[in-house]
């Protein structure tokens, strides 16, 4: 799922200088999950910022909505009335939601209240990983389900580079070193022999090397 | 002239043991710091690294400095690393370091851009070093850049790239050094060595893969000027560096740090070039580049051979 986490207080009262009311529009998928942008969070910062908003000897507006997904016209839609109720809209999605808000609604500011991290997954309470960069050529099946791409500093597809020590990456002795993962996965596999095999230089296009990528499925449109 | 070989290659393929250093480019447009390098180095060595931004630094660029080198009488190793340029730069880059008449090439990942003074900056790693090794290698066999278009006069570099006999896994460090060496690699450089008797192990398993004969395989040392200096050595990670030697260093005693670095260095050149497979030896006097003609002449490898 998409990480993302809010931004700080500070940050967000600045941009939301000048409005007088404001809809926080929390999101009900990813960053409810991860615990950034869900109905609670958003209850808690819409108060947060009122109390702020009055502690710098202003005064600020706030309600809370909640669409099922910001990425969806048909929710933001069913959520119109209340999104468009105030004098801008702080969104909790991702980058996506927010972009997707400011198309529903040209003639208002729509501000981020999250900065979106990465695509990763969730190891413990309160910790979350990067595992996909969305590159648009997935060579997981090369590397023993362990992405390079993503998980190594480099993006190295050959191998690990001299950086790396005691299966650590050189930037930070709490980062796995990917290709000490992929090594460990295709050992316990019996695989070894394919990592010999050079994988060619890559062609980016698929990734947001090639500009913004779109996905047409005449199947299901 | 195209296809014309340098001198490393030439003294390479001659048989003849090879002996080099390097010049770390500067943290300025000083010209006369390369100049002045490369004069100590003239006629001493047979080629010297010139280093690519080395830990993230920003310092003259690596074809720059190769050119002053090469004109003030050391043929330089143009160092490319893939972390800053993606592999339109590189290719443009290095069809003009050919152009200006340098002959050598050594590829590397580069240190991530963390360790140096621009770690806000973004980095490319559009191509690995293994790939840019293969790409190379077809530029000068096929003549045909990476994107498969034509190349009607190819760069046609001796290949080098650089190997860790000390990294972990070793089995993948191995798999690695294969790679190199299938992808292009003609020469490889090894990260310093200051545990003889484990590099002694890992060249046997070179050998047994025949690797040794498919590239030179050039043994890496750092000289060291202090204790400090050698104890930090053996901090780095990936470094093995046993503690005798920096008993040893400690037992000389405050005064008689430099002069027992190289004294180690000495006795470490000559056990590495007896081992078996080692072509040659290439020397890093990080910050003390003005003893190398020392550690060469003391060596008994001078006058160097002239091949023609």
């Amino acid at each position: 799922m998409i990480i993302a986490e809010q931004k700080s207080i500070d940050e967000i009262i600045s941009s939301l200088e000048g409005f007088k009311s404001a809809v926080v529009a929390a999101c009900g998928t990813c960053v409810t999950v991860c615990m950034s942008g869900g109905e609670k969070e958003a209850i808690r910062l819409a108060d947060a910022l009122e109390i702020e908003a009055k502690s710098r000897g202003g005064c600020l507006k706030t309600s809370v909505t909640c669409p099922t997904r910001q990425c969806d016209m048909e929710f933001l839609d069913e959520n119109e009335e209340a999104l468009g109720s105030a004098e801008c809209i702080l969104s909790l999605g991702c980058g996506a939601g927010v972009q997707f808000l400011a198309e529903k609604f040209p003639d208002k500011v729509v501000l981020p209240g999250l900065n979106t991290e990465f695509i990763g997954v969730n190891r413990d309470i309160g910790y979350w990983t990067e595992m996909c960069q969305g590159c648009g050529n997935c060579m997981l099946a090369k590397t023993g389900g362990v992405c390079p791409v993503t998980r190594c500093s480099k993006s190295n597809f050959n191998g690990p580079c001299g950086g790396s020590s005691s299966g650590k990456c050189e930037i930070d002795p709490d980062t796995d070193c990917a290709w000490q993962l992929i090594y460990d996965r295709m050992k316990r596999l019996g695989r070894l022999d394919e990592l010999l095999e050079i994988n060619e230089i890559r062609d980016w296009r698929t990734s947001r090397d090639g500009g913004p990528r779109s996905v047409v499925r005449e199947d299901v449109r | 002239m195209p296809g014309d070989k340098g001198n490393l290659q030439k003294i390479l393929e001659s048989g003849a043991f090879s002996v080099s250093a390097e010049i770390g480019p500067p943290m300025s447009a000083d010209a006369n710091f390369v100049i002045k390098k490369a004069s100590e180095l003239k006629g001493i060595i047979d080629s010297a690294n010139v280093t690519d931004n080395q830990t993230a630094v920003v310092r003259m660029s690596s074809i720059a400095a190769s050119y002053l080198a090469s004109v003030n009488g050391v043929e330089p190793v143009v160092q490319m690393t893939c972390r800053d340029r993606n592999r339109i730069a590189i290719q443009s880059d290095l069809l003009g370091a050919y152009a200006l008449g340098l002959r050598n090439l050594l590829v590397l990942s580069g240190d991530h851009q963390c360790f140096g003074n621009h770690p806000q900056s973004k980095n490319v790693y559009d191509v690995d070093s293994i790939q840019l090794l293969g790409s190379l290698k077809r530029m000068k066999e096929e003549g045909v850049f990476m994107g498969g278009s034509k190349c009607k006069f190819p760069a046609e570099f001796f290949l080098g790239a650089t190997v860790n006999p000390f990294a972990d896994p070793e089995e993948l460090q191995l798999i690695r050094l294969r790679k190199k060496i299938k992808a292009g690699a003609q020469f490889v450089q090894t990260q310093a060595i200051y545990d003889v008797a484990k590099f002694e192990e890992w060249m046997e398993k070179v050998r047994s893969l025949g690797l040794h004969k498919q590239a030179y395989i050039i043994a890496g040392i750092v000289v060291n000027k202090s204790l400090k200096s050698i104890e930090m050595t053996q901090l780095v990670p990936g470094m093995l560096v046993p503690d005798a030697l920096v008993e040893r260093m400690r037992a000389a005693g405050q005064g008689n740090y430099d002069s027992e670095g190289v004294s180690i260095a000495l006795d470490l050149i000559a056990q590495l070039r007896k081992v078996e497979g080692v072509s040659g030896i290439h020397i890093m006097a990080i910050g003390w580049e003005s003893i190398v003609p020392t550690l060469v002449e003391k060596s008994g490898f001078l006058p160097r051979p002239v091949i023609e």
